[in-house]
């Protein structure tokens, strides 16, 4: 039998009014699949992203998690989850990163991390903190849990929020720029934190503008260029002599 | 300055202070309660429970308090269902037609206040709750409304003690509470000043209180707008 991947993209369309941004993109990660996605602004990185959990709604095509397929159904001309019940479900199994961490600004960083495994995931309080403890230790910021959102470096928040999203045992994680809203000095440390969960066999697909990641540390690297994906293989692959010319050209406007 | 009839003054004033904290209680509360509904039925997606909660917030806001209270006090009776309905023994006590229409007239204002407060919730927020899996009244119980109260509490504040003063309207449909019996007062005694001086102050240390209270409870709400303490900081 074959094995079942993890997430499993098929052909989504998005269009905002006139403007097509995704013209029909299929992906799948298997089991410890670690995809950058790289991209010039505005090539649909991003929406795509969102489309996988649902917070934008494709207008069509298929996502799969772990082998469900979310429920879509027609309604007044424009395509709709059919289950809000489904969407929750599914994306209590999406660990989701975003770009400006998003962190719950009245809550301190321990609520933060317990607030889904307690309140989605209805776990006993007691462990989900034990768990949320080992979490904040294991990205580097157990002496915050206590600390609010607002008194943390940006690098700080977004390990929080990488540790909210894990708190969530999700089957996969979504990454969305990560690393774009932190100071220079601040990107590293983020990023090591993603390249260990990557080594532990951490399913991840990251949407990046850093090619030392996308190079080192994932093992397949898909380029999107005008809402489709215009090449996709591993690092070797894609930043070797064989390399698509849109991508030569668009890796070349980082060494410059 | 006559000190002994300002102190039997007070004395006498401070007998009807429960009717005036009772009205204010009671109709704080209800219009509190009345006000989530109504800012749930303004920003619940429903064309036409919006243009109901549209509608009445625009009545409620837009008319005088007093002719409100004067329309539930005097006008309900002329409804022969209402006088022969079952709940006829409670509207015709002054006391409740007061409540009712302070209540009423307080959940259109909060419910805007209450809007204001929902639509400052970061979007951001919302999202990274949707993304673990939260919608419906999960998410409003756990992220939009903390946050919302966060928000809306300053101007809910004001709005507060501009109740404790509207109880005093109350005294024109026959409540007698602190101003309807400094007013009977003034009637015996015809010293106008020190009686309605010996009543603001009343309100004012009332409302003195609700303000503390209040600045209380935004300064326990707004911890993670200050800064860290040394010993967290470290």
């Amino acid at each position: 039998m074959p094995e079942v991947p993890r997430l499993s993209v098929r052909d989504i369309r998005k269009s905002f009014g006139a403007h097509e941004v995704l013209r029909g993109i299929s992906l799948e990660a298997r089991d410890g699949d670690v995809i950058s996605l790289l991209g010039a602004s505005g090539s649909g990185k991003s929406t795509f992203l969102r489309c996988i959990n649902l917070l934008e709604v494709a207008d069509s095509g298929e996502v799969w998690v772990d082998g469900e397929q979310i429920r879509m159904v027609q309604k007044g001309g424009k395509n709709r989850p059919a289950s809000q019940k489904q969407v929750d479900h599914i994306r209590a199994e999406l660990g989701m990163v975003f770009q400006s961490f998003n962190l719950w600004s009245h809550m301190t960083i321990l609520q933060n991390v317990i607030e889904g495994p307690v309140h989605v995931l209805k776990r006993p309080r007691a462990e989900c903190v034990e768990e949320a403890h080992a979490l904040l230790k294991k990205v580097g910021i157990g002496d915050k849990a206590n600390a609010y959102p607002a008194h943390l470096s940006g690098g700080q928040q977004q390990r929080a929020a990488i540790a909210r999203a894990l708190a969530m045992k999700p089957k996969l994680m979504l990454f969305d720029e990560p690393t774009s809203a932190l100071d220079p000095e601040l990107v590293g440390e983020v990023l090591r934190v993603m390249r260990a969960l990557a080594e532990e066999g951490t399913t991840m697909l990251v949407v990046t503008h850093e090619m030392g990641f996308a190079r080192n540390v994932s093992n397949r690297v898909a380029f999107m260029r005008e809402g489709l994906v215009d090449s996709m293989g591993s690092p070797q692959e894609m930043f070797g002599a064989g390399a698509s010319p849109a991508f030569r050209q668009f890796i070349g406007h980082f060494q410059a | 300055m006559d000190i002994e009839f300002l102190s039997s003054t007070m004395v006498t004033l401070l007998k009807a202070l429960p009717v005036t904290l009772a009205l204010f209680a009671l109709s704080v509360s209800i219009g509190c309660v009345l006000a989530l509904v109504i800012v749930w039925m303004r920003v619940g997606g429903n064309r036409y429970l919006a243009g109901f909660a549209k509608g009445y917030i625009f009545v409620f806001r837009g008319s005088p308090l007093l002719i409100q209270m004067f329309l539930v006090f005097y006008g309900l009776a002329q409804f022969d269902f209402i006088r022969n309905g079952p709940l006829w023994p409670l509207l015709r006590e002054p006391f409740v037609c007061a409540v009712l229409s302070l209540a009423l007239c307080t959940a259109g204002y909060s419910a805007e206040i209450f809007r204001g407060g929902i639509r400052s919730v970061p979007p951001r927020e919302i999202e990274a709750a949707r993304a673990i899996g939260m919608s419906g009244f999960l998410l409003v119980r756990r992220i939009i409304a903390p946050i919302a109260l966060r928000f809306a509490l300053p101007a809910y504040s004001t709005e507060v003690v501009l109740m404790m003063k509207s109880t005093s309207l109350a005294s024109l449909v026959t409540v007698w509470e602190v101003t309807g019996v400094a007013q009977r007062l003034i009637s015996h005694t015809y010293r106008t000043m020190e009686v309605f001086l010996c009543a603001a102050v009343i309100y004012l240390v009332l409302n003195f209180i609700v303000l503390q209270a209040m600045a209380l409870l935004e300064h326990f709400l707004s911890r993670h707008l200050r800064a860290a303490p040394p010993a967290a900081k470290a």
